[in-house]
């Protein structure tokens, strides 16, 4: 089946059997190999993008329902050849060791903090216990995500 | 010369970071190649069992599938079905017990590889595997160790026993000790079974070059050289035929890159279909198939004096090994029996674990194998003897640890023997971590609490003492050159899973180098780049392959004077190598790049003589229970562990507090439970829980540079594993303090709200 959306800014267009996942069309249809499949059961989170803003399992969405939509992977957080500021932090805390959870963890972080650049951290760990992570034990993880706060704050008006 | 130390011991950012972070990484799923079939692999549904009936004609007749490949093909082609080698604790007593590459007639547990199919695509190679039919006549399922230690239904008849193996840790005269005790006391302790469950499941891309005779395995992991050898002898093909590619690596904790089944298949396939094939493991074969750990139960004693001085150690752990014994299957069964003691001071030893096979997935190393069962089982003795004698634990755990002036410490030596059969405590001043752990905790002040009810919840407090084994030997490779540009290749034996290894490298290479860090490169792991290397596991990598870079560098460091001399016509040793440059202090210099032609290079194997390092130290937990629910907060949590030195103090404190909450899984949520007919119940990670982000917010680690180790040039230790080994005993133990009141001793693991609540509720 044809289907056409947005992936970080780029307008795309493939042809898809009906039950690949969003996921798998973006790995091996796009080659943004950035998003990772860990779990295929929406638990560990690792496949997290942001589409039209919110943060989605691309393992539990069907590529053919992306039609239309906007699409934001680990691959489109940054521009050129540097780190965002919610990169940056996670490289200044440590937050990530293996690397395999690190894409949802910042599509997610990425879209709570351009909805709720205040949120505590109490709130990002409620937000994050959508993902896993086996290696950091989630702290460095917290700090790097309260440390990026200042520039979505500043970003927004 | 003057030396410029900029790196080591410093914060350093990782290199791997700028590629992870920005979804460059490149794990091995992410490979594609022209031609790529995709493999699926059915798996035996029942756990013991005859095949009766395999046909995949119908697998056959769908569009797509190309092959399917069962035990009679691989029979056919090589001449029988080769069997996995051990890498560890090997013995010809154990080849009975080995896993074949494929089941041929009989299943041992439910997840065995029994057909690999070929597709175009991984959907319809798992629609090839749907359309295969598999019949198998169930056996009776030896489910537990308990049924297996009865050896009515035997797993491999020819053997006449389940028993795989025992183990003996033994010191002194265990039972003259006992006999003449003033106080024993005898208790039961279980761990429960739960797995290191890397967040990248497992995945392999072989390919085959028939005109060349050569084959490349990518995905591979922790030991690339062992694995090469086992996979080249399993083809019959020689050694230089194949090489193992490793690629970024989404976590490994022990079980990630030992030589599994599919190790074999698809290499086999490849081959056999002469196309490159890759396997992507999905989680629910993940749980059923890579190695699962841990299920312990032991029947042991303490002797004392009445003063609290420990006299003995002696008992039986009984090891639930799963189906096979699998690469390092040994290496917990082993080591419950050596290191049961940890870091305490006990004249007297005798500690027998018990291998027993079962109908369920095999088992293999996770973080701290062994150690971390053994903790638990020894600090709870401690906690009862404690308690039993009217002492304070904390202050009998103090007055037993291992003196400074006692290093190096003789430990258990362990039967059958091998080549670490005696090891010793390297260097460790064990009680000043611990000072420091209870001034830092504020220990003395938070254990009033222990066992008050405050607004509903029962506080409890413990403290508790480790040691971590580290660098095993034999050897690490390391090969250095001077590249065109001026920067220098580090090429070493070493494997990355993670946990930052070329950056700790990097900064040991580049302080031997005087070079920024930017002008060195790590590569590592494969076996295109070197002849030999060992890997990665028992936190060897840093000891071994940093003590190998670390005297590679040194070498070409001198390499680089000379040839610096010659062309400045002076002595070597008045050349300095500095930011880039070599020449006399204050005098012409040439930049590295110049020199480059002269083809710089040094290669070097250290050898650590199999001498352990041993890192130790203290760790100490609060927590709150709730006697309504049986749930458990984890109120404040502190590890404290002297490492010898501090290469990189981030991602040191990254492998403490990782370590840590791994431990707290396992401590409390982390479960692969069975039923009675070998059915695992926890297929799935909605139903096997891992430590989440708002379960443990409040960890703290702090690691000392106290007493290095004198086993190797750099003295440091390692340290990948120590945050894990206290979790069990120390949680045990805080939950004893809360419930004490009630005279609860939760003596069996995981403390999950439902196990809890039984213990706080014990009329209920």
């Amino acid at each position: 089946m044809p289907v056409r959306f947005e992936v970080n800014g780029k307008p795309v267009a493939v042809a898809v059997e009906p039950r690949t996942s969003l996921a798998d069309c973006l790995r091996d249809h796009l080659r943004l190999t950035g998003t990772h499949i860990g779990c295929e059961h929406g638990v560990c989170g690792a496949c997290t993008v942001i589409v039209d803003g919110a943060a989605v399992r691309s393992c539990l969405m069907l590529a053919v329902q992306a039609e239309g939509s906007r699409i934001v992977t680990v691959e489109g957080l940054s521009r050129d050849d540097g780190l965002s500021p919610l990169q940056t932090a996670f490289r200044k805390h440590h937050a990530l060791q293996c690397g395999f959870c690190t894409p949802g963890i910042l599509t997610t972080a990425h879209a709570l903090l351009t909805e709720e650049p205040d949120a505590d951290a109490e709130r990002i760990r409620g937000v994050l216990s959508g993902n896993l992570c086996r290696c950091t034990g989630y702290i460095p993880i917290v700090a790097a995500v309260l440390e990026a706060r200042a520039a979505y704050k500043a970003e927004k008006p | 010369m003057t030396i410029v130390n900029r790196y080591i011991g410093s914060p350093v950012e990782r290199v791997e970071d700028l590629r992870f972070l920005r979804g460059r990484g490149e794990y091995v799923g992410d490979l594609v190649r022209p031609g790529m079939l995709h493999a699926a692999i059915l798996r035996s549904p029942v756990a013991h069992g005859h095949i009766r009936r395999l046909e995949a004609g119908a697998a056959l007749t769908i569009p797509g599938v190309r092959a399917v490949i069962t035990a009679a093909e691989i029979a056919g082609a090589l001449g029988l079905v080769p069997c996995i080698p051990l890498r560890l604790q090997t013995s010809p007593a154990t080849a009975p017990f080995r896993q074949p590459a494929i089941a041929a007639h009989r299943v041992r547990y439910a997840g065995e590889p029994v057909a690999v199919v070929l597709a175009d695509s991984a959907a319809l190679a798992e629609d090839g595997v749907d359309a295969i039919v598999l019949d198998i006549d169930e056996l009776p399922v030896v489910a537990d160790r308990h049924i297996s230690g009865r050896h009515e239904t035997l797993l491999f008849a020819d053997s006449g026993t389940n028993l795989a193996m025992k183990f003996t840790g033994g010191k002194g005269d265990a039972d003259a000790a006992f006999r003449d005790a003033p106080y024993t006391r005898c208790a039961r302790f279980r761990v429960q079974r739960h797995t290191a469950l890397p967040m990248e499941p497992r995945g392999l891309l072989a390919e085959w070059d028939a005109a060349a005779g050569h084959m490349v395995v990518s995905g591979a992991a922790k030991v690339p050289f062992f694995n090469r050898r086992t996979v080249a002898a399993m083809l019959q093909l020689p050694e230089t035929a194949v090489d193992l590619i490793e690629n970024d690596v989404g976590g490994g904790f022990g079980a990630r890159g030992e030589f599994y089944p599919e190790d074999f298949l698809i290499p086999f396939a490849a081959r056999h279909i002469g196309r490159p094939v890759r396997w992507l493991e999905d989680r629910r074969e993940h749980l059923i198939a890579m190695n699962h750990a841990r299920e312990m139960e032991a029947e042991v004693e303490i002797a004392c004096a009445r003063d609290g001085t420990i006299l003995a150690l002696r008992g039986d752990v009984y090891v639930d090994l799963g189906a096979y014994i699998r690469t390092n299957g040994l290496t917990a069964p082993r080591n419950v029996a050596q290191f049961f003691s940890g870091p305490y001071r006990i004249p007297n030893i005798r500690i027998s674990s018990h291998a027993l096979v079962t109908n369920k997935t095999p088992t293999g190393t996770y973080r701290a194998p062994g150690r971390y069962e053994g903790s638990f089982f020894c600090e709870r003795l401690i906690e009862l003897a404690a308690k039993d004698l009217g002492l304070d634990s904390a202050a009998m755990r103090r007055k037993n640890l291992i003196g400074d002036a006692e290093m190096p410490y003789k430990l258990a030596r362990v039967e059958p023997g091998d080549l670490y059969a005696e090891t010793e405590c390297d260097s460790g001043d064990y009680a000043h971590a611990f000072d420091r752990c209870v001034a830092e905790f504020g220990f003395e002040e938070k254990r009033k609490l222990n066992g008050r009810l405050i607004d509903g919840r029962y506080h409890g407090v413990a403290i508790g003492c480790f040691i971590e084994g580290g660098g095993a030997g034999p050897k690490e490779l390391a090969r250095l050159k001077l590249e065109a540009d001026g920067s220098v290749t580090v090429s070493v034996g070493s494997a990355a899973v993670g946990q930052g290894l070329e950056t700790v490298m990097a900064q040991i290479a580049a302080d031997s180098l005087g070079l920024s860090i930017e002008q060195v490169r790590v590569l590592h792991g494969s076996t295109t780049l070197l002849d030999d290397g060992y890997g990665a596991f028992h936190s060897r990598s840093t000891v071994l392959g940093g003590s190998a870079v670390s005297e590679a560098a040194a070498i070409l460091v001198q390499k680089i004077r000379k040839a610096a001399a010659e062309r400045l016509g002076c002595a070597p040793d008045d050349v300095e190598v500095i930011d880039g440059r070599a020449g006399p202090r204050g005098g012409r210099s040439l930049a590295l790049a110049e020199l480059a032609a002269d083809g710089l290079q040094t290669d070097y194997a250290f050898a650590n003589d199999h001498r352990h390092t041993y890192a130790y130290g203290t760790a100490a937990a609060h927590v709150a229970v709730d006697p309504g629910t049986g749930e458990i907060e984890l109120v404040d949590y502190l590890v404290v562990e002297d490492v010898g030195r501090i290469v990189n103090p981030l991602t040191l404190h990254g492998q403490a507090i990782g370590a840590t909450v791994q431990g707290l899984g396992g401590a409390l949520l982390e479960d692969l439970v069975y039923d009675e007919n070998g059915q695992l119940l926890a297929g799935n990670l909605a139903d096997y829980l891992i430590p989440t982000a708002p379960d443990f917010p409040n960890i703290r680690a702090i690691s000392l540079e106290h007493r290095p180790s004198p086993a190797n040039p750099l003295g440091v230790k390692g340290a990948g594993e120590g945050g894990i080994i206290p979790v069990g005993g120390l949680i045990a133990n805080a939950v004893a303090g809360a419930l004490s009141g009630i005279g609860a001793e939760p003596n069996t693991l995981p403390l999950s709200p439902p196990r809890v609540w039984r213990l706080a509720n014990p009329t209920a």
